[in-house]
Protein backbone atom coordinates (compact mmCIF):
# COMPACT_ATOMS: atom_id res chain seq x y z
CA UNK A 1 0.00 0.00 0.00
CA UNK A 2 1.07 3.58 -0.41
CA UNK A 3 2.50 5.35 2.74
CA UNK A 4 3.17 9.11 2.03
CA UNK A 5 4.91 11.25 4.72
CA UNK A 6 2.64 11.96 7.16
CA UNK A 7 1.18 8.75 7.52
CA UNK A 8 5.39 7.79 7.97
CA UNK A 9 5.03 10.49 11.01
CA UNK A 10 2.43 9.20 12.45
CA UNK A 11 3.57 5.82 12.06
CA UNK A 12 7.09 6.70 13.76
CA UNK A 13 5.13 8.18 17.08
CA UNK A 14 2.74 5.54 17.21
CA UNK A 15 5.77 2.52 17.03
CA UNK A 16 7.47 4.61 19.26
CA UNK A 17 4.62 4.75 21.52
CA UNK A 18 1.83 3.06 21.18
CA UNK A 19 0.57 3.50 24.75
CA UNK A 20 -0.16 7.97 23.55
CA UNK A 21 -3.88 9.22 23.56
CA UNK A 22 -5.31 9.45 20.39
CA UNK A 23 -4.92 12.91 20.82
CA UNK A 24 -1.47 13.21 22.13
CA UNK A 25 -0.63 11.14 19.12
CA UNK A 26 -2.09 13.53 16.57
CA UNK A 27 -0.60 16.11 18.44
CA UNK A 28 3.13 15.00 18.00
CA UNK A 29 1.94 13.69 14.35
CA UNK A 30 1.53 17.41 13.78
CA UNK A 31 -2.17 16.15 11.86
CA UNK A 32 -5.78 16.81 13.63
CA UNK A 33 -7.69 13.94 15.58
CA UNK A 34 -9.95 13.52 12.69
CA UNK A 35 -6.74 12.78 9.93
CA UNK A 36 -5.14 10.81 12.74
CA UNK A 37 -8.00 8.61 12.77
CA UNK A 38 -8.81 8.66 9.04
CA UNK A 39 -4.95 7.31 8.37
CA UNK A 40 -4.89 4.55 10.93
CA UNK A 41 -8.23 3.34 9.73
CA UNK A 42 -7.04 3.27 6.17
CA UNK A 43 -3.41 1.98 7.32
CA UNK A 44 -5.09 -1.22 9.25
CA UNK A 45 -7.44 -1.92 5.92
CA UNK A 46 -4.71 -1.58 4.08
CA UNK A 47 -2.52 -4.39 6.48
CA UNK A 48 0.07 -2.26 7.08
CA UNK A 49 -1.01 -1.85 10.67
CA UNK A 50 -2.35 -4.86 12.34
CA UNK A 51 -3.43 -3.96 15.60
CA UNK A 52 -2.18 -3.24 19.19
CA UNK A 53 -1.13 -6.38 21.66
CA UNK A 54 -0.81 -6.04 25.05
CA UNK A 55 2.72 -6.89 26.42
CA UNK A 56 2.91 -9.76 29.34
CA UNK A 57 5.46 -8.92 31.65
CA UNK A 58 6.15 -13.43 32.42
CA UNK A 59 8.48 -12.39 34.73
CA UNK A 60 5.80 -10.73 37.20
CA UNK A 61 4.08 -13.95 36.23
CA UNK A 62 6.53 -15.94 38.06
CA UNK A 63 8.64 -16.95 35.00
CA UNK A 64 12.16 -16.33 35.95
CA UNK A 65 14.06 -18.30 33.38
CA UNK A 66 14.49 -17.71 29.68
CA UNK A 67 15.67 -19.13 26.99
CA UNK A 68 16.41 -19.06 22.89
CA UNK A 69 16.56 -22.76 21.97
CA UNK A 70 18.44 -22.23 18.62
CA UNK A 71 17.37 -25.79 16.52
CA UNK A 72 18.95 -27.32 13.00
CA UNK A 73 16.24 -29.99 11.95
CA UNK A 74 16.58 -33.00 9.82
CA UNK A 75 16.08 -31.85 6.68
CA UNK A 76 16.01 -35.19 5.37
CA UNK A 77 12.54 -35.57 5.88
CA UNK A 78 10.51 -33.24 3.80
CA UNK A 79 7.79 -32.79 6.78
CA UNK A 80 10.46 -31.91 9.41
CA UNK A 81 9.55 -28.37 9.65
CA UNK A 82 5.81 -28.66 9.51
CA UNK A 83 5.90 -31.66 12.23
CA UNK A 84 8.81 -30.19 14.50
CA UNK A 85 6.61 -26.53 14.56
CA UNK A 86 3.11 -28.81 15.36
CA UNK A 87 4.63 -30.38 18.28
CA UNK A 88 6.25 -27.14 19.53
CA UNK A 89 2.77 -25.51 19.40
CA UNK A 90 1.68 -28.03 22.28
CA UNK A 91 4.35 -26.96 24.86
CA UNK A 92 2.65 -24.21 26.86
CA UNK A 93 6.24 -22.59 27.86
CA UNK A 94 6.90 -22.06 24.12
CA UNK A 95 6.21 -18.09 24.03
CA UNK A 96 7.88 -17.92 20.15
CA UNK A 97 8.32 -19.54 17.08
CA UNK A 98 10.74 -18.10 14.62
CA UNK A 99 11.92 -20.02 11.26
CA UNK A 100 15.39 -18.87 9.56
CA UNK A 101 17.15 -19.15 6.67
CA UNK A 102 20.91 -19.80 7.44
CA UNK A 103 22.65 -22.04 9.77
CA UNK A 104 19.75 -21.88 12.24
CA UNK A 105 16.36 -23.79 11.04
CA UNK A 106 13.99 -22.33 13.55
CA UNK A 107 14.14 -21.06 17.15
CA UNK A 108 12.20 -21.32 19.88
CA UNK A 109 11.09 -19.20 23.03
CA UNK A 110 11.24 -20.63 25.88
CA UNK A 111 10.09 -19.55 29.28
CA UNK A 112 10.29 -21.21 32.26
CA UNK A 113 9.45 -20.43 36.29
CA UNK A 114 13.10 -21.46 37.40
CA UNK A 115 15.72 -22.96 36.71
CA UNK A 116 14.40 -26.65 38.08
CA UNK A 117 11.26 -25.80 36.28
CA UNK A 118 13.30 -25.47 32.88
CA UNK A 119 15.30 -28.94 33.56
CA UNK A 120 11.66 -30.55 33.19
CA UNK A 121 10.49 -28.46 30.17
CA UNK A 122 13.54 -29.24 28.39
CA UNK A 123 14.16 -33.03 29.20
CA UNK A 124 10.69 -33.86 28.72
CA UNK A 125 9.08 -32.00 26.39
CA UNK A 126 11.76 -29.75 24.32
CA UNK A 127 13.95 -32.81 23.44
CA UNK A 128 10.85 -34.96 22.90
CA UNK A 129 10.31 -32.60 19.62
CA UNK A 130 10.91 -34.40 16.29
CA UNK A 131 13.33 -34.15 13.48
CA UNK A 132 15.90 -32.19 15.77
CA UNK A 133 19.19 -32.73 14.39
CA UNK A 134 21.10 -30.02 16.32
CA UNK A 135 19.99 -27.18 19.60
CA UNK A 136 21.86 -24.70 21.40
CA UNK A 137 21.06 -22.78 23.58
CA UNK A 138 21.17 -18.95 24.69
CA UNK A 139 20.05 -17.81 28.50
CA UNK A 140 18.43 -14.53 28.57
CA UNK A 141 20.34 -12.27 30.71
CA UNK A 142 19.00 -8.99 30.12
CA UNK A 143 16.96 -7.06 27.24
CA UNK A 144 18.57 -3.56 26.67
CA UNK A 145 16.26 -2.98 24.01
CA UNK A 146 12.82 -3.97 22.60
CA UNK A 147 11.41 -1.90 20.01
CA UNK A 148 9.09 -2.06 17.08
CA UNK A 149 10.20 1.02 15.86
CA UNK A 150 11.69 1.47 11.89
CA UNK A 151 13.62 3.51 9.99
CA UNK A 152 10.86 4.83 8.51
CA UNK B 1 4.18 -11.79 42.12
CA UNK B 2 0.02 -11.42 42.17
CA UNK B 3 -2.27 -14.73 42.21
CA UNK B 4 -4.41 -14.58 38.79
CA UNK B 5 -7.61 -16.54 38.22
CA UNK B 6 -9.41 -17.35 34.97
CA UNK B 7 -11.01 -14.47 34.54
CA UNK B 8 -7.73 -12.73 34.57
CA UNK B 9 -5.75 -15.08 32.50
CA UNK B 10 -8.39 -14.83 29.74
CA UNK B 11 -8.26 -11.08 29.56
CA UNK B 12 -4.55 -11.17 29.38
CA UNK B 13 -5.42 -13.54 26.67
CA UNK B 14 -7.79 -10.94 24.95
CA UNK B 15 -5.57 -8.21 25.29
CA UNK B 16 -2.98 -10.25 24.01
CA UNK B 17 -4.67 -10.54 20.69
CA UNK B 18 -6.05 -6.95 20.30
CA UNK B 19 -4.62 -4.26 23.71
CA UNK B 20 -7.31 -2.05 22.13
CA UNK B 21 -10.17 -3.73 23.17
CA UNK B 22 -12.77 -1.33 25.26
CA UNK B 23 -13.45 -1.88 29.15
CA UNK B 24 -17.20 -2.34 27.41
CA UNK B 25 -16.15 -5.07 25.33
CA UNK B 26 -13.74 -6.60 27.42
CA UNK B 27 -16.56 -7.49 29.98
CA UNK B 28 -19.01 -8.75 27.45
CA UNK B 29 -16.64 -11.23 26.17
CA UNK B 30 -16.00 -12.17 29.89
CA UNK B 31 -19.59 -11.71 31.31
CA UNK B 32 -18.12 -8.81 33.65
CA UNK B 33 -19.69 -5.42 33.96
CA UNK B 34 -18.03 -2.25 32.63
CA UNK B 35 -16.49 -0.95 35.81
CA UNK B 36 -15.81 -4.96 37.57
CA UNK B 37 -13.63 -5.21 33.47
CA UNK B 38 -12.20 -1.90 34.20
CA UNK B 39 -10.80 -2.59 37.34
CA UNK B 40 -9.39 -5.83 36.98
CA UNK B 41 -7.47 -4.06 33.72
CA UNK B 42 -6.18 -1.50 35.96
CA UNK B 43 -4.85 -4.06 38.39
CA UNK B 44 -3.60 -6.18 36.05
CA UNK B 45 -1.15 -2.81 34.20
CA UNK B 46 -0.70 -1.66 38.30
CA UNK B 47 1.14 -4.72 39.28
CA UNK B 48 2.66 -4.74 36.18
CA UNK B 49 1.80 -8.27 34.44
CA UNK B 50 0.49 -6.10 31.59
CA UNK B 51 3.59 -3.75 30.66
CA UNK B 52 2.26 -2.15 27.98
CA UNK B 53 1.39 -1.88 24.10
CA UNK B 54 3.08 -3.04 21.14
CA UNK B 55 1.79 -1.69 18.16
CA UNK B 56 1.99 -4.51 15.52
CA UNK B 57 2.96 -3.43 11.60
CA UNK B 58 3.21 -5.15 8.41
CA UNK B 59 7.22 -4.41 7.84
CA UNK B 60 6.85 -5.58 4.51
CA UNK B 61 4.59 -3.31 3.57
CA UNK B 62 6.17 -0.89 5.06
CA UNK B 63 9.35 -1.43 2.74
CA UNK B 64 10.90 -3.59 5.45
CA UNK B 65 11.55 -6.83 3.58
CA UNK B 66 14.08 -8.22 5.54
CA UNK B 67 14.46 -9.17 8.90
CA UNK B 68 17.76 -10.52 10.41
CA UNK B 69 18.84 -11.68 13.97
CA UNK B 70 22.06 -11.19 14.67
CA UNK B 71 24.51 -13.20 17.41
CA UNK B 72 27.28 -11.15 17.92
CA UNK B 73 30.70 -12.24 19.74
CA UNK B 74 32.49 -9.41 21.55
CA UNK B 75 35.91 -9.87 20.46
CA UNK B 76 37.86 -8.59 23.48
CA UNK B 77 36.26 -9.47 26.88
CA UNK B 78 36.83 -7.18 29.81
CA UNK B 79 38.91 -4.78 27.59
CA UNK B 80 35.13 -3.63 25.94
CA UNK B 81 32.93 -2.26 28.35
CA UNK B 82 29.77 -3.46 27.98
CA UNK B 83 28.08 -0.61 28.41
CA UNK B 84 29.56 0.96 25.43
CA UNK B 85 28.77 -1.39 23.13
CA UNK B 86 25.06 -1.50 24.32
CA UNK B 87 24.35 1.80 23.99
CA UNK B 88 26.30 2.13 20.79
CA UNK B 89 24.06 -0.74 19.30
CA UNK B 90 21.21 0.49 20.88
CA UNK B 91 21.75 3.65 19.04
CA UNK B 92 21.18 2.07 15.22
CA UNK B 93 17.83 2.77 13.89
CA UNK B 94 17.49 -0.54 12.13
CA UNK B 95 18.33 -2.46 14.96
CA UNK B 96 14.89 -3.24 17.37
CA UNK B 97 16.28 -5.40 19.57
CA UNK B 98 19.30 -6.42 21.79
CA UNK B 99 19.64 -9.10 23.96
CA UNK B 100 22.40 -9.42 26.67
CA UNK B 101 22.73 -13.18 25.91
CA UNK B 102 24.83 -16.40 27.69
CA UNK B 103 26.02 -18.88 25.66
CA UNK B 104 27.81 -19.31 21.99
CA UNK B 105 26.91 -15.69 21.50
CA UNK B 106 26.87 -12.64 23.65
CA UNK B 107 24.62 -10.21 22.35
CA UNK B 108 21.09 -11.40 20.25
CA UNK B 109 20.25 -8.40 17.56
CA UNK B 110 17.16 -7.66 15.36
CA UNK B 111 17.60 -5.78 12.68
CA UNK B 112 15.78 -4.84 10.26
CA UNK B 113 16.69 -3.61 6.39
CA UNK B 114 14.78 -2.56 3.40
CA UNK B 115 16.30 -5.52 0.85
CA UNK B 116 19.81 -7.79 1.31
CA UNK B 117 21.72 -5.03 -0.20
CA UNK B 118 20.37 -2.70 2.45
CA UNK B 119 20.79 -5.19 5.58
CA UNK B 120 24.55 -6.02 3.64
CA UNK B 121 25.20 -2.02 4.40
CA UNK B 122 24.00 -2.13 7.66
CA UNK B 123 26.24 -4.83 8.64
CA UNK B 124 29.19 -3.13 7.42
CA UNK B 125 29.12 0.68 8.31
CA UNK B 126 26.89 0.31 11.28
CA UNK B 127 27.53 -3.31 13.14
CA UNK B 128 30.76 -4.65 11.97
CA UNK B 129 31.98 -0.95 13.26
CA UNK B 130 31.33 -1.20 16.95
CA UNK B 131 33.12 -0.95 19.59
CA UNK B 132 34.40 -4.77 20.44
CA UNK B 133 32.36 -6.51 17.86
CA UNK B 134 34.14 -9.73 17.23
CA UNK B 135 32.49 -12.97 15.76
CA UNK B 136 29.34 -12.22 14.01
CA UNK B 137 25.92 -14.86 12.83
CA UNK B 138 23.43 -14.13 10.79
CA UNK B 139 20.09 -15.59 10.29
CA UNK B 140 17.64 -14.18 8.10
CA UNK B 141 13.96 -14.50 9.36
CA UNK B 142 11.38 -16.30 7.06
CA UNK B 143 8.14 -16.60 9.40
CA UNK B 144 7.60 -15.73 13.13
CA UNK B 145 4.84 -16.52 15.55
CA UNK B 146 3.96 -15.29 19.19
CA UNK B 147 2.68 -18.04 21.17
CA UNK B 148 -0.01 -16.95 24.16
CA UNK B 149 2.23 -19.26 26.33
CA UNK B 150 1.51 -20.55 29.82
CA UNK B 151 -2.21 -18.44 29.49
CA UNK B 152 -2.81 -20.23 25.81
Amino acid sequence: MQIDEADRRILRHYLAEPDLSRGDLAERSGVTPATLWRRIERMSEGGAIKGLRAVIDWRRMGYEVEVSLRFTLDKTNPRAFDEFIEAARTVPEVIGIETFLGRVDVRLNVIARDMAHYQEVYRSRILALPHIAELEALMLISTIKDSEGLPL
Amino acid sequence: MIDLDDLDRAMLRALALDGALSAWELGRRLGLSQPAAWRRQKRLEEAGVIKGLRLEVDRTALGFGVTVFLGVKLAAKGRVSLEDFERAVSAIPEVQVVQHVLGMFDYRLRVVARDIADFERVLRRRIMTLPGVGNVEANVLLTEERRLGPIG
